[in-house]
């Protein structure tokens, strides 16, 4: 089971002729996802590591029966591809790509009001339902298939989580990171709802870092909706007010957006918060035990 | 990426929004020939600095002859400037902007930003103006008011017109106080804005609608389609080791500690510097290499780290994702072979391509103490340091 991916899901890979996209594909098809085609302008009919090339999306589609698609092309040309996935009415686009200009972003949002498919990103790191699909640029041996999902901000910080989880013993089932843009397609909701919905799944991590109020905003969702268990992390406390700390979403401006104040609301609406990065899994163990959950989750 | 105030006028006059006459003097002689050549009675004298505040800090006086805006030009030009916004050290004034005087009525609000929210672009307006927004929002937050934009159509007439009567705009000047917003929010939208904000708007005796002081704010990502944004960057006002961190194209933001972290990826690197606060270590950076680093750019990155005379070691935290653990070890391996390395240095590797990585600082010969664990490599580092 998992979320959004499964083994089912057939791929096709937006920009396959790119160095990092030929990197990713290849390790993506190593663990065993159906990567069913790429596209890449003007090199149809060529192949990358034996998938076939299609000049539009809309070929690839119809030629493969892709029901999602993971983007690689770079920056100034992300938007487009982001929007002729859409066109294509795939179920899923996953945008890896980082620094796309947020006023871009901002349209792509609102063209893809009302529409079928469902935007994972940008500036992600993809997701991964473990032992099954491997949809990004996650590094697929630290996951291990069981109970835990996890969702996060950060790519690196998803990764640090997954396997504090999986050497100590507790498999997940899937980790979506939804991005470090203040613009972005899947936000923390809809990921916990459907984290909440999956039989599998029996425990959340949450991680978040400073700026906006999206953290404070699922804490009040999980209060109210989530029948699960979650723990949380946030990045940034000690990072300084109006300085962009790398993603472009993490910034504390005019006060709002700090490490404290998401952590106390977090704390206020019952998630269990990590000291440091350094012990969420074991933070999520010590929340399993307390629910008698330990034994379930446990997968060595 | 922030400009001047006179910048952000000159751009903000291309598109229509009305700001007063002025000219930038880099001089006291200039800042004199810039007053003739205006021809008004009153002018004004203001410090140019990247950071609000000003007038506070007597970065902003009212000249009411040419000898008078000698003397404020004297006194100005030169003047370390402490606000707020500066931090304790101030920021040195370089240029000085001399405008016309205006004969004002009445002080408003007007700003453009991005709400991640509603992920759409917001105007909001206050009558309140000539203070803080963020005081405002504190004190009454009823007198703030919002018109969130529809990027297919934009700022509509009807949604200034609205803006301008909730701010209490004297009726007489509802029209150009709409042509005003129409304006800012074109210019926001045409040069890739993350803020625009002027604050005062403010009415005057002549019947004008003018922004008296005008803050326009880049998205960096969109840079690279704005060539005239970039031309008025004033490096002068920004850290020398971040400056050659963007040359690299890697992320970097100078911090007081003493511990160098070289990290992938943003939230992991906020996240090294929370751990080594932690376990009583002092962060000297944020440095995200990103995700498509080459064994080059980590080496100009550890370059940054090492100019940092405060450094006193070094933490490398890496979890390979789109980087790769080899490219990260060889990028150390030449850097440390290139400028040398006289200090501890903590790497903690995980992630793509790992064992290669491993492999590579273990036959490189350097003295690396290797860590196990984000935990493990910020106690080491920190105990070093110590």
């Amino acid at each position: 089971m998992g979320v959004f991916v499964n083994k089912d899901t057939k791929v096709i890979v937006q920009g396959i002729t790119g160095g990092t996209a030929r990197f990713h594909t290849k390790q993506m098809l190593e663990y065993g996802t159906k990567i069913v085609g790429g596209t890449s302008p003007k090199k149809g009919g060529s192949e990358v590591e034996g998938v076939p090339v299609f000049n539009t999306v809309q070929e690839a589609v119809d030629a493969t029966g892709a029901n999602a698609s993971v983007i690689y092309v770079p920056a100034p040309f992300a938007a487009d591809a982001i929007i002729e996935a859409t066109d294509a009415e795939l179920d899923l686009v996953i945008c890896i790509t980082e620094h796309i200009p947020v006023l871009d972003m901002v349209k792509v949002k609102r063209y893809m009001e009302g529409k079928k498919t469902r935007l994972i990103g940008p500036n992600c790191p993809g997701v991964i339902t473990a032992d099954e699909t491997k949809i990004g640029i996650m590094p697929g041996y630290i996951h291990k298939k069981g109970h835990i999902g996890v969702v996060s901000r950060s790519g690196t910080l998803t990764y640090e989580a997954v396997h504090q989880l999986t050497q100590a013993g507790y498999g997940q089932t899937s980790a979506v990171g939804i991005g470090g843009d203040p613009v972005n397609g899947t936000d923390f909701i809809d990921v916990l709802d459907a984290f909440n919905k999956d039989p599998e799944t029996e425990a959340v991590i949450m991680i978040g870092e400073i700026g906006g109020t999206a953290e404070e905003e699922a804490a009040e969702w999980i209060k109210d909706n989530m029948t699960k268990p979650v723990v949380g992390f946030i990045g940034g406390a000690t990072a300084p007010p109006g300085k962009r700390m790398g993603h472009a979403g993490a910034i504390i401006s005019g006060g709002k957006g700090t490490a404290e104040e998401k952590t106390r609301v977090m704390k206020d609406c019952g998630i269990t918060v990590a000291d440091t990065p350094a012990v969420m899994g074991e933070t999520m163990i010590k929340v399993l035990e307390e629910k008698g959950l330990a034994e379930k989750c446990k997968t060595l | 990426m922030n400009i001047h105030e006179y910048q952000a006028k000159g751009l903000l006059r291309e598109f229509g929004v009305k700001v007063p006459r002025g000219y930038v003097a880099y001089t006291v002689d200039e800042a004199v020939e810039a007053a003739e050549k205006l021809g008004t009675d009153v002018n004004v004298v203001k410090a140019q600095i990247h950071a609000g505040g000003r007038g506070k800090a007597g970065g902003v006086k009212v000249a009411k002859n040419m000898e008078e805006v000698r003397t404020y030009a004297e006194e100005i030009l030169g003047k370390v400037l402490v606000t707020q916004q500066t931090g304790p050290e101030g920021k040195e004034v370089k240029r000085l902007l001399i405008e016309e005087g205006c004969d004002i009525q009445k002080e408003y609000y007007i700003g453009v930003v991005l709400d991640r929210a509603t992920s759409r672009v917001v105007m909001m307006g206050s009558e309140e103006g000539g203070t803080e927004i963020e005081e405002v929002a504190e004190a009454t937050p009823e007198k703030i008011f919002y018109e969130v934009v529809d990027p297919v159509v934009g700022l509509m007439p009807y949604q200034a017109r609205r803006m301008a009567f909730n701010m209490n705009i004297p009726h007489d000047l509802i029209n150009k106080a709409v042509g005003f917003m129409t304006a800012l929010y074109e210019a926001f939208v045409a040069k890739d804005c993350s803020i625009a904000e002027i604050n005062p708007l403010v009415t005057t005796g002549d019947g004008n609608v003018l922004a008296l002081d005008a803050k326009l704010n880049f998205d960096e990502n969109a840079l690279y389609r704005q060539p005239e944004v970039q031309e008025l960057r004033d490096l002068d006002e920004e850290d020398e080791k971040e400056i050659e961190a963007s040359k690299h194209d890697l992320s970097y933001v100078s911090l007081d500690g003493n511990i160098g972290c070289m990290v992938n990826g943003a939230g992991l690197a906020m996240s090294t510097m929370d751990i080594i606060k932690y376990y009583g270590g002092e962060p000297a950076n944020f440095l995200d290499v990103g995700g498509g680093a080459t064994a080059e750019k980590v080496t100009e990155a550890f370059k940054i780290i090492l100019s940092d005379e405060n450094v006193k070691g070094i933490f490398v935290n890496i979890f390979g994702g789109i980087m790769k653990c080899d490219v990260i070890a060889e990028g150390v391996v030449a850097a440390t072979k290139e400028v040398g390395l006289q200090i501890p240095l903590v790497v903690r590797l995980e992630g793509t391509n790992v064992d290669l990585g491993k492999k590579i600082l273990n036959e490189s010969g350097l003295n690396i103490t290797s860590a196990s664990s984000m935990a493990d490599g910020a106690q080491k580092i920190v105990s070093l340091v110590k």
